[in-house]
């Protein structure tokens, strides 16, 4: 009786350890397989990439989350990828924010975004920087804002280069969608837009009318004080610009936008020895309002860019599949380089001794002059 | 005892430096906060009220603004050098030539006459097909006001035609004289950026005769692309000279508009691309019924 019961206990545990085994080394193929099996030179369907995201998701659990925090106009998932290690303190975690394909046609830009969160993911575990990064911030990446659109620009030739988001027409009019980059609340509907339904820059009937809009400002909105870092990426062009994007306003932290925009371009060139040009709309493309990216700045996150991507007129939207790969890499680059700064302003590049020993000063201080106060003794 | 704790923690305080030396964004409030700068609720709502005025306004101070020396970053002197890389085009592009603003060195913008706005820009530009610049000194007149015709351009370049394209360009116009099977191609590029290598010299086909309405479509306010040659039919060879139809899209940057322009036009290797006629496709809406077509 007894040698049956442990032999059944001995086979039981054999069985546990080997089911446990091909478990870890299927999640192991899985996380392999999920970002080096998929071709990220290549522009993706937008089936691919909710599939993707799920893939990434499944493939590397100690890193990445999801969520949907919105619906777009025709009812589909707006989904970012949440990019974050444990704090080994246990200190509140910052957030960059990073979002692509708020206009259709601008392929590149999800393109990008599935290229810096296979990177990150491909990464982080030899990095040593990144992952401490990684520790201290939540990198939320949405690959696709503009679901319906980008789906609208694969139906067939000529629907490729639509713009907008898919709403309904408005009474009176035939013409669907408004432009999402416009519909923000900064300074809506002020410069650079126009109020016809069938123009490219419609900025919809109000401020947030549009529900991918709405979603963002909702979502980022929930977390202002901990965001630290806003980028919005578009093509082409060429372009780093930093709010705003009405001519007679200017962001108070306007000259340090400039030199890590600049930084950031800089390391750009280095990659490929494409130029970027860094400014803020008005001056160096158009005057503009209700962009998401005015509206990250607007509310208190203190470093806001839009980036746009290649190239600068050869094919504009319609970028080759062979560029998808160096112009992500020089994007790469360029989105490191403002993150990286904007970490080591907030949490330092490693012991800070001056903050510490102030912050062990104050304390101490605090402490006696609580103790003082409440037993009225006094120091 | 307690005059002790307090020296110890003053020393501390001390070394450590003044109290605005954190990590924390906190301290900098003026990145943090909403600043005051932003235009408020309210007033924003009146500004619709008369934003005809305010924008009109706008584009009046933007033309007064740009005038003297140019910043080469700044889009007024990026849009007048789009416009030299148009003209370039139209001179001297080919099916295996073509010309690209590469640089800006210099500008400078004035008032003329009262009617008109001059630029003067010294540029680089780059062969697109050799990857070589040179450089040229170009001279933009704008129409201002009521007048509106086409800019003039004037630009004289040095070593620009490096590239010897005489040998692939008459090769190529002797393969389609023929008329034994015209050519008609879609869509180049296509959704993927993607163009055949036998159809590229034809979409650069495209590109020149598209730079003969995008150097006449020109202002201040645009600044033109093409994105697409939508469709490229080879008509009987006339008087020497191949013959096409074509359906192109152009991107306007300013606007973000993709407009539609129709073309009848003529290749030679000696005579270059002349465009017979141009006709602007009005942008027809999702619901709107096609015109009737005969």
């Amino acid at each position: 009786m007894e040698k049956k019961t442990l032999t059944f206990g001995i086979l039981g545990v054999f069985l546990l350890i080997l089911s446990g085994i091909l478990e870890t080394s299927n999640s192991l193929v899985e996380s392999l397989g999920s970002t080096q099996s998929y071709d990220y030179s290549k522009y993706h369907s937008m089936d691919e990439i909710y599939r993707w995201m799920e893939d990434v998701k499944r493939g590397n659990p100690e890193l990445v989350s999801s969520a949907v925090y919105g619906h777009t106009y025709e009812g589909r998932n707006i989904t970012l990828l949440k990019l974050g290690l444990e704090n080994p303190e246990g200190r509140e975690k910052k957030v960059i924010w990073v979002d692509c394909g708020i206009h259709a046609r601008e392929w590149i830009a999800p393109a990008f975004c599935q290229w810096f969160v296979k990177e990150i993911v491909n990464s982080y575990k030899t990095n040593k920087k990144l992952e401490q990064m990684l520790q201290n911030l939540d990198v939320y990446v949405t690959p696709v804002i503009n679901v319906d659109g980008y789906i609208f620009t694969w139906a067939n030739d000529s629907t490729r280069l639509w713009r907008k988001s898919r709403s309904t027409p408005p009474p009176g009019s035939s013409c669907y969608g408004v432009d999402l980059n416009r519909n923000f609340n900064a300074n809506w509907g002020t410069v650079g837009v126009s109020f016809d339904s069938c123009a490219n820059t419609y900025c919809g009937k109000s401020p947030g009318s549009e529900p991918e809009a709405q979603a963002v400002m909702d979502f980022v909105g929930r977390m202002v004080n901990q965001t630290l870092c806003f980028l919005t990426i578009h093509s082409a062009g060429q372009l780093v610009l930093l709010p705003y994007g009405h001519p007679e306003i200017s962001a108070p932290n306007y000259d340090e936008l400039v030199s890590v925009g600049e930084a950031a371009a800089a390391k750009m060139k280095k990659v490929h020895g494409m130029g970027y040009t860094v400014g803020t709309s008005p001056q160096i493309l158009y005057p503009n309002s209700g962009s998401s990216r005015d509206w990250a700045r607007l509310i208190g996150i203190p470093f806001s860019y839009t980036f746009e991507l290649r190239d600068k007129g050869e094919f504009s939207h319609l970028l080759p599949e062979e560029q998808i790969q160096p112009a992500c890499e020089e994007a790469y680059v360029g989105a490191l380089s403002i993150v990286t700064y904007v970490h080591e302003k907030t949490f330092g590049s490693g012991t800070l001794p001056n903050a510490s020993v102030f912050g062990v000063a104050m304390m101490i201080w605090s402490i006696v002059m609580a103790v003082s106060l409440t037993t009225g003794v006094m120091v | 005892m307690s005059l002790r704790i307090i020296v110890v923690l003053a020393v501390l305080t001390g070394i450590s430096g003044s109290p605005s030396v954190t990590v924390g964004p906190e301290a900098d409030s003026a990145d943090m906060r909403a600043h005051p700068n932003s235009v408020p609720e309210t007033a924003e709502k009146t500004e619709i009220l008369g934003q005809q005025e305010v924008i009109v306004q706008e584009k009046v101070e933007e033309n007064v603004m740009a005038t003297g020396e140019l910043n080469i970053n700044h889009y007024p002197a990026r849009r007048a050098a789009q416009v030299v890389q148009h003209y370039l085009n139209t001179r001297y592009g080919s099916p295996y030539r073509l010309l690209q603003l590469h640089k800006i060195h210099r500008g400078n913008a004035e008032d003329v006459a009262d009617s008109e706005r001059k630029y003067e820009l010294e540029i680089s530009v780059q062969e697109l097909m050799g990857n070589t610049t040179g450089n040229c000194s170009a001279e933009i007149l704008f129409p201002r006001g009521e007048r509106q015709h086409s800019p003039q351009v004037q630009a004289s370049c040095e070593e620009l035609l490096k590239i010897n394209t005489k040998a692939q360009e008459e090769a190529l116009y002797q393969q389609y004289k023929m008329n034994s099977g015209l050519l008609s191609a879609q869509n180049l590029p296509d959704s993927y950026g993607h163009i055949e290598p036998d159809m590229k010299p034809f979409w650069h086909l495209g590109i020149v005769a598209a730079s003969f309405v995008m150097l006449n479509e020109s202002s201040e306010n645009t600044l033109y692309n093409m994105a697409q040659v939508a469709n490229i039919t080879q008509l009987a060879t006339e008087n020497d000279q191949l013959k096409f139809d074509c359906h192109i899209l152009l991107h306007e940057m300013v606007s973000q508009e993709i407009i539609h322009w129709k073309l009848l036009f003529t290749w030679s290797p000696p005579d270059g691309v002349k465009v017979l006629q141009m006709e602007q496709l009005p942008h027809r809406h999702e619901g709107e019924k096609p015109p009737n077509t005969n």
